[in-house]
């Protein structure tokens, strides 16, 4: 059975990284594992798991380019493109790359057949293993671009994964479409959150968008003690299972900040998440009627 | 020109959780206290994890729907069930329908909203039907007009609804002879980033020591730089690991780039916010209220200073 | 000479509108019969490229010069492109008539 298991927060920097790639380390022990981080804004996964990159694949928009031998000026294309990346001015049809999505619609609406899709790079995607054996693969988002979702979308095609594999999957911070692309197919999310009033105002958008989506899901509350009870009550109310507690711990803030996994600086934590994995294994099997 | 527009500064940090709220709070707090005052607006573009709102004990006088981009829907009368769409959708979001036997049925989740299928249907059965992704609001707080908007969860279109209300910000600014207009950025580089970016004069990036603090703020600064943006760097818990701030210096050296405070790690911020208020209200002789009064006499100096500089 | 102004409502009294690609109505003003007519702008209407589909929509009417607050970088590259020359509001001006007659006096800045 393969398994995929994304990290996601709402909240940016509640320990989605830290969780996600200490949770790889744990299981790579036992399990065949991959870590695929997409947040293609700011992936920081590698800095922790330093994976050596064996292989660099393009990160494309496939946008359109017109013949204008056979373009008549008509105007189909214009007309059909939702995000308006063609206009027409003069004689020529100008492509804007930045607004293009990549739908195809214009090729196939050009009764001349005059238009060809080239890919434009907006950024990057590298694959490559740890020490340990995590197999790697994060995207980068080429700066001033402003659309990370067709990485993302392009990241988890690439990823075929045998069976028996535990894909980690690192989720971009927020909880807007590139979090719905991200979390799209897994089996289960993990929510890192924090015991403040913003750690649960943005707790509750990610939950209304994996209700939607019915996605299965668990929360790690990071930095325990330096808030209030909101949270854990909160949690008890809506009946949401607690994965993990991580107390605020400046020694743990300050290994982080060095780069260092939490397994690694506590290696206790180890244990807690094997147990953790063994928990969602149950959560899954019950909701799935199986036990 | 008589009347000099709002200058706009924008609070950024490539990472999320290094504090950019709750400094966004505080320069509230200062605009209206620190001797020297600014008449000032606030925006939260953080749409989709808006919490400026929540410490700013902000009262909401105007609430807009925001209508975003449209999406595919099929007349469940009408589909043959021929298949022309899906061959069509690059995104994987034409399925069977659950219910109905022999007709399909768009996942709204995975719509691009592209319309290719609505082209392709030769049945004329999939129309594009207009979409509320959120709703923007005017409040009213102790110091000064706030521009904020909620993204419904896992909507598309937050970098338009950001251009939305910052726009309206500097429209009402521009009427109110506003001085200065202070935008709270969301994480990471894209396109709310960017469409929170436009315009502005000055970035302020909001730094957190160590390795992964330190790849963000280089991706973000690499940002404000394309866009031509002049910027400063504040570090915040820049005593948790003293090393990465020394980092964070040197590189600002590298770049030529001002680092006008750190603010030390402190209780009172996690405190404050538990309050719902700007750290100075309950925490005025705190640390790092102390630093936040250094930095923003400094962000500002180097705000208006920029302004004399094009005149 | 065709002018296109961006204004919040239909008249030559009406408040102008600084931004471009999202304002309601474009004014259109003809230099030599004296003749205006308010537009809807299709880009009001828009999520995304709403800055193209307005210069798309100034390029159809033939316009030679479009006045506005600002122009975003793809709307300025369309219209740059089809030879429409833009300007900008002055900070004083309040309505679409005196942006006209401010334009004609030579005195408003080019993009």
């Amino acid at each position: 059975m393969n398994m995929k298991i994304a990290v996601a927060s709402g909240k940016g920097g509640t320990g989605k990284t830290m969780v996600a790639t200490s949770l790889a380390l744990s299981l790579i022990e036992t399990n065949q594992v991959k870590l695929l981080d997409c947040d293609v804004e700011a992936p920081n996964a590698h800095l922790f798991l330093h994976p050596t990159f064996t292989q660099e694949i393009p990160a494309v928009i496939r946008i359109p380019k017109i013949d204008p031998e056979r373009c008549t000026l008509c105007g189909q294309c214009v007309e059909v493109c939702q995000f308006h990346a063609l206009a027409k001015v003069g004689k020529t049809i100008m492509v804007f790359p930045q607004l293009c999505h990549g739908c195809g619609s214009c090729t196939w609406n050009c009764p001349e057949g005059a238009i060809e899709e080239i890919p434009n790079p907006i950024g990057v995607i590298e694959k490559g293993t740890t020490i340990s054996g995590i197999d790697f693969t994060h995207g980068k988002l080429t700066l001033s671009e402003p659309m990370a979702t067709p990485i993302i979308r392009q990241l988890k095609k690439l990823e075929k994964s045998s069976n028996g594999t535990i894909t980690v999957i690192d989720s971009p911070p927020g909880a807007s479409c590139s979090v719905v692309e991200t979390v799209r197919g897994v089996d289960f999310v993990i929510l890192v959150t924090e015991p403040t009033p913003f750690g649960l105002h943005d707790l509750k958008q990610m939950l209304g968008i994996l209700e939607d989506m019915r996605i299965r899901y668990g929360v790690v509350i990071n930095r325990e003690g330096i808030g209030n009870a909101e949270l854990d009550r909160y949690l008890e109310q809506k009946g949401i299972p607690i994965l993990m507690r991580i107390p605020f711990d400046k020694e743990i803030a300050r290994g982080i900040a060095a780069g260092k996994p939490l397994v690694v600086i506590d290696p206790n934590y180890h244990e807690k998440f094997k147990d953790m994995y063994q928990k969602i294994n149950q959560i899954i099997d019950k909701s799935d009627g199986r036990s | 020109m008589t009347q000099q527009r709002a200058k706009q500064l924008v609070i950024l940090s490539g990472k999320g959780g290094t504090g950019k709220t709750s400094l966004s709070a505080a320069f509230a707090y200062e605009s209206t206290h620190a001797g020297m005052n600014y008449k000032t607006f606030f925006v939260d573009a953080d749409v989709d994890a808006a919490n400026l709102s929540l410490v700013l004990e902000a009262q909401v006088a105007e609430q807009h729907e925001f209508w975003g981009s449209s999406q595919a829907e099929i007349d469940v009368q009408k589909c043959t069930g021929c298949g022309s769409c899906e061959s069509v959708c690059r995104y994987d979001a034409i399925f069977p329908h659950s219910e109905i036997p022999g007709v399909n049925w768009i996942d709204p989740i995975a719509c691009d909203g592209c319309a290719a299928c609505v082209y392709a249907c030769p049945e004329d059965a999939i129309s594009m039907i207009p979409q509320q992704e959120g709703f923007w609001y005017r409040s009213e707080t102790p110091y000064g007009k706030f521009f904020h908007a909620e993204l419904f969860p896992g909507r598309e279109n937050s970098g338009k609804l950001v251009t939305l209300i910052k726009q309206n910000a500097r429209l009402a600014a521009d009427d109110q002879s506003v001085q200065l207009i202070v935008i709270d950025g969301p994480p990471g580089i894209g396109c709310p980033v960017i469409s929170a970016c436009a315009g502005t004069d000055l970035g302020l990036i909001v730094a957190e020591p160590g390795q992964a603090g330190m790849h963000d703020l280089q991706r973000v600064l690499g940002t404000l730089r394309h866009f031509r943006i002049p910027t400063v760097i504040c570090i915040n818990k820049a005593d948790l690991y003293p090393q990465g701030t020394k980092e964070i210096y040197e590189f600002a050296e590298t770049q030529g780039i001002e680092v006008v405070g750190e603010i030390p790690f402190d209780e009172s911020i996690p405190l404050s916010m538990l309050q719902g208020v700007p750290i100075q209200v309950l925490y005025p002789e705190s640390p790092a209220a102390r630093a936040i009064h250094k930095i923003w006499h400094q962000t500002v100096n180097k705000l208006f200073q920029y302004e004399k500089q094009n005149v | 000479m065709i002018l296109l102004i961006s204004s919040q409502g239909q008249n030559l009294e009406s408040p102008i509108e600084h931004r471009f690609g999202r304002s309601p109505w474009l004014i259109k003003y003809d230099t030599e019969t004296k003749e205006n007519q308010a537009l809807p702008n299709p880009g009001g209407r828009q999520s995304g490229g709403a800055g193209v589909a307005a210069a798309q929509f100034v390029i159809d009417q033939a316009a030679d010069v479009v006045i506005s607050g600002d122009f975003g970088p793809n709307a300025a590259n369309a219209l740059r492109a089809a030879d429409v020359k833009m300007y900008l509001f002055d900070g004083n001006l309040n309505n679409v008539d005196d942006v006209i007659d401010t334009f004609l006096e030579g005195k408003l800045p080019a993009f």
